[in-house]
C-alpha cells in the first residue's frame, strides 16, 4: 500500500479506511455498505450515499468478474479517505489481469461480456468528479475515484 | 435477496425483494431463461417494489431479458421501481425500452 499512500498529503485527511478482502460476489454488498457508510460522516445526502455505493458495487464487481475472471481467490483493497474540504478519495484495487485496453474499456456500452451493459465505468465517472485508471498487464489495476461534496452543494443551490 | 417467480398464462412475472447485484444476477437470469423457454412463456413482468439497490449486473439481466422477450416478439415491463432504483433505470436509458408502471394492476388493467 505505501506506493499508494505516497501522494497522500497527510494533513488534509480527516478520516481514511482501508480493507481488503477476497473476490467474492458476497463481498460486493459488503464493500459498498461499509463505504456508503463511512461517506456518511461527511453530512451528505442520502441520494449522495446510494451513488456512492454504486460506484462501489461497479468498481469491485469488475474486479471479480474482469480482473479476476470470477475466480474467488484474488485481492481486493479499498482506502477511502475524507479529506477537510468535504472531499472523498476513494481506491479500488486488484492484482488480476489487467485492462489491456484501456480506452476500449472506457467506451460507453463496451463489455467484453454480452450479457453485460457495459455501464460500470460510466456510473463511476458519472457519479463521481474524477477518475483515474492505472492498468498493467497480469499485475492489476487501480481505480482512484474522487468527489467534492462542497462543489456538489453549491451547485445544487445555484 | 429473494426473488419469487409466478406464471399468468403466457406472462412470467419475477418478482426481486432486496439488492439486485452480481451476487443474485447469475442466478436469476438463468432461472429466468429456463422458465421462458420451458413454459412458451412470452411476456416478462419485473416487479421492483421491493428493490433497494441495483447495479450494472442487475441492469444487464433486465436489458438482456428485453432482448430475449422482444426477439419473440413479447412483451417486458418493469413494475413498482422507486429511487434510488427508479433513477438508475431512467440514467441507463432502460425506460426508453421497458414501459414502466408503478404496480402489476396497473399492467392487469392496460
Amino acid at each position: 500500500m505505501e506506493t499508494s499512500l505516497k501522494g497522500w498529503e497527510i494533513m488534509s485527511i480527516v478520516n481514511y479506511v482501508h480493507f481488503e478482502f477476497p473476490s467474492l460476489p458476497e463481498n460486493v454488498s459488503f464493500a459498498r455498505s461499509c463505504v456508503g457508510a463511512f461517506v456518511s460522516q461527511l453530512n451528505c445526502t442520502l441520494d449522495d450515499i446510494e451513488e456512492i455505493k454504486l460506484v462501489v458495487s461497479e468498481a469491485v464487481s469488475n474486479c471479480i468478474i474482469h480482473a479476476y475472471e470470477n475466480r474467488s481467490d484474488g485481492k481486493i483493497e479499498i482506502i477511502a479517505s475524507l479529506r477537510d474540504d468535504r472531499s472523498l478519495e476513494l481506491t479500488v484495487k486488484d492484482y488480476g489481469k489487467g485492462i489491456e485496453n484501456l480506452e476500449q474499456a472506457l467506451q460507453p456500452s463496451y463489455s467484453s461480456d454480452p450479457n453485460r451493459m457495459g455501464l460500470g465505468f460510466t456510473f463511476m465517472k458519472s457519479f463521481m468528479d474524477e477518475m483515474d485508471i492505472s492498468s498493467q498487464p497480469q499485475e492489476g489495476t487501480s481505480v482512484l475515484l474522487k468527489r467534492n461534496f462542497l462543489n456538489r452543494d453549491r451547485q445544487a443551490y445555484a | 435477496m429473494d426473488v419469487e417467480y409466478k406464471t399468468v398464462r403466457n406472462t412470467l412475472v419475477v418478482r426481486v425483494k432486496g439488492e439486485l447485484d452480481m451476487l443474485i444476477a447469475d442466478k436469476m437470469r438463468q432461472e429466468i431463461d429456463r422458465r421462458l423457454e420451458e413454459n412458451s412463456i412470452k411476456n416478462l413482468i419485473f416487479n421492483l417494489e421491493k428493490v433497494t439497490f441495483i447495479d450494472s449486473s442487475g441492469l444487464g439481466v433486465i436489458i438482456g431479458r428485453y432482448k430475449k422477450v422482444s426477439a419473440v416478439s413479447g412483451r417486458m415491463f418493469i413494475v413498482g421501481a422507486k429511487n434510488p432504483v427508479e433513477k438508475i433505470l431512467h440514467f441507463s436509458g432502460i425506460n426508453r425500452l421497458v414501459p414502466m408502471y408503478s404496480s402489476e394492476q396497473d399492467i392487469i388493467n392496460l
